[in-house]
């Protein structure tokens, strides 16, 4: 049984390296005094320098930002519902239309709402369709996070209060909401998180205008490389490490919330 | 339940299902309708699509529907090889994904229950930067420049054999599609092992049977529900991926979605672009079916 620990954990250890490696050394060369990502040379800020003075990169954030906040938003609100009547009733079609787009290779989901947008709803492309996109496949992540803390409630505490006499709006405000919170925002930072890495679907439905920063990352690295992508690289993965953090932190305080409740 | 209650339940229902369904039918079912449509239409002069009804100036231009999109994809070998060649890329993901998940799920459901969501959390943590950036990452490690390129490269001059360029090649886009994939495998298989009953593995080992069969005849059909999804999770979106090989891939290395996405952003055929994608859709859709069919629990098995 020792003998074989030690081959899994030498196995795991080097899964972990392959992993993690890669983006150590993205994050190493953001501070290198080269424009290769080559060798180490020296320490140095300048490209981080260099993306604050970059105006379109930060035009790009501000953009992403928008789009995250109000997709993530529009998620949080159609996705709490839809897990909360996929829970509820016995529905047959809603599930298919909320979880489909989850499963299905993003560039369908991409292409299709090209067309849409462009033959149905005659929309000149931009801030509008990506935000409508995002929401789109959104709502089937914040639903499954909602169905699975429903599905881990206990229905009693909904039956006792209808039998208080509270009506279905009430049950809902007081007792039902503020058990599946956590969740909500749980599904909340995550729609915001997956909307403003999207690189695929923001691609096929973002117009010629306003730049988003995915695409100012995609266009950097396709035509010219330089450590300012590492740059923004970093302060993306402490963006969103930032944002798992406050995720376990909320999803702690909850779980430990039921604990006492439930003893 | 009173006549009432069943009412007030149905209004319930309207006002907490509705609104997600009107939304998803018009942004999810109403854009693949489109799509199936416009797979059958005329591409236009300059892009786009042809007029469904003849424009009376130019009687003769190409109107209406036609199957000529799909005649097309099956008059060119070319498009079945691009098939061939990502079911072939995806087939590879999926099998090197399950080799480097595989011991990790076991050492993590198998370590103590305090560290599991830790461990589970280091997977995870990774795949929460941006989906870009950890295909950057490979295009500085795999760089003609780099380390790992010039260790390579020294080792195959002391055999004579002349440099390798790592970037820009089906091994880098193979690389970073098992990059990006890796936990799609690694958390499905984690929680179908860690259901598993130690006092099975224990029993066969009092019977006497060595790690090897006990791996084999015990653990692996148990897993392979998990091995089944997690096989999905991964082929699926490599059979439509076009980043990876747009990025790390050199000109001969494209797959169904990069020849996709060029019907829209390049040469702007519409209707061959969404015949692809149709087609790309059914192969996904028998993937699925076939994963669903093979991970059903079998009766009489635990877990």
């Amino acid at each position: 049984m020792k003998r074989n620990n030690t081959w899994l954990w030498s196995a795991a250890a080097l899964v972990y390296a392959f992993l993690y490696i890669p983006l150590a050394i993205v994050v190493v060369y953001s501070f290198n005094d080269s424009r290769l990502n080559a060798e180490w040379v020296g320490f140095t800020l300048s490209w981080y320098k260099a993306l604050f003075n970059n105006a379109e990169m930060l035009t790009a954030a501000g953009n992403s930002l928008i789009i995250a906040l109000s997709a993530s938003f529009s998620a949080t609100v159609l996705g709490t519902m839809a897990g909360l009547a996929i829970h509820r009733y016995n529905l047959k079609v809603l599930p298919v239309l909320v979880f489909t787009p989850v499963a299905m290779p993003e560039i369908l989901l991409g292409v299709s709402l090209l067309l849409f947008f462009l033959q149905v709803l005659n929309l000149t492309l931009g801030m509008v369709s990506i935000i409508i996109a995002h929401t789109t496949f959104c709502i089937g992540f914040v639903a499954i996070i909602v169905r699975a803390r429903l599905q881990d409630m206990d229905e009693s505490l909904f039956e006792a209060a209808r039998d208080l006499g509270a009506s279905p709006w009430q049950t809902f405000r007081l007792v039902t909401l503020p058990l599946i919170m956590p969740a909500v925002v749980a599904g909340a930072l995550m729609s915001f998180t997956l909307s403003i890495d999207d690189f695929v679907i923001t691609f096929f439905t973002k117009g010629v205008g306003e730049p988003i920063l995915p695409i100012q990352i995609y266009t950097m690295i396709k035509v010219a490389v330089t450590p300012e992508v590492n740059a923004i690289s970093t302060l993306l993965m402490l963006l969103t490490l930032v944002m798992i953090i406050i995720a376990a932190k909320l999803d702690a305080h909850a779980s430990s919330r039921d604990a006492k409740t439930s003893s | 339940m009173s006549k009432g209650d069943l009412r007030e339940g149905r209004v319930a229902r309207l006002l907490v299902g509705g609104p997600p369904f009107i939304f998803l039918l018009i942004f999810f079912v109403g854009p693949s309708l489109i799509m199936i449509l416009t797979s059958f239409r005329f591409p236009g002069e300059f892009g786009g699509l042809a007029p469904i009804a003849a424009p009376a100036a130019s009687a003769e231009s190409e109107h209406g529907f036609t199957p000529e999109a799909y005649q097309f994809f099956f008059s060119d070998l070319l498009y079945g090889e691009i098939f061939f060649k990502s079911f072939a890329m995806a087939a590879a993901t999926t099998f090197i994904c399950l080799i480097l998940a595989y011991p990790l799920a076991v050492l993590i459901a198998r370590s103590e229950k305090r560290f599991r969501n830790l461990l589970v959390l280091l997977v995870v943590l990774p795949f929460a930067s941006n989906f870009l950036i950890r295909i950057y990452a490979w295009m500085i490690i795999l760089g003609p420049e780099s380390a790992l390129s010039q260790f390579i490269n020294a080792i195959l001059g002391v055999f004579g054999i002349g440099p390798v360029t790592l970037l820009f090649s089906p091994f880098a886009v193979l690389v970073g599609m098992v990059y990006v994939h890796l936990p799609f495998m690694v958390l499905p298989l984690y929680t179908n092992l860690e259901k598993h009953d130690p006092a099975l593995l224990n029993a066969a080992q009092d019977l006497g049977a060595n790690g090897w069969q006990r791996f084999w005849q015990i653990t692996w059909p148990l897993s392979l529900p998990g091995v089944f999804s997690g096989s999905a999770l991964v082929f699926i979106p490599v059979l439509g991926m076009f980043a990876v090989p747009d990025i790390l891939g050199g000109t001969g290395d494209i797959l169904i979605g990069n020849l996709i996405k060029d019907q829209f952003l390049g040469t702007r055929d519409w209707p061959f672009g969404s015949a692809l994608s149709i087609m790309l859709t059914l192969a996904v859709l028998s993937v699925a079916a076939l994963a669903t069919w093979l991970a059903r629990p079998a009766t009489g098995q635990q877990g």
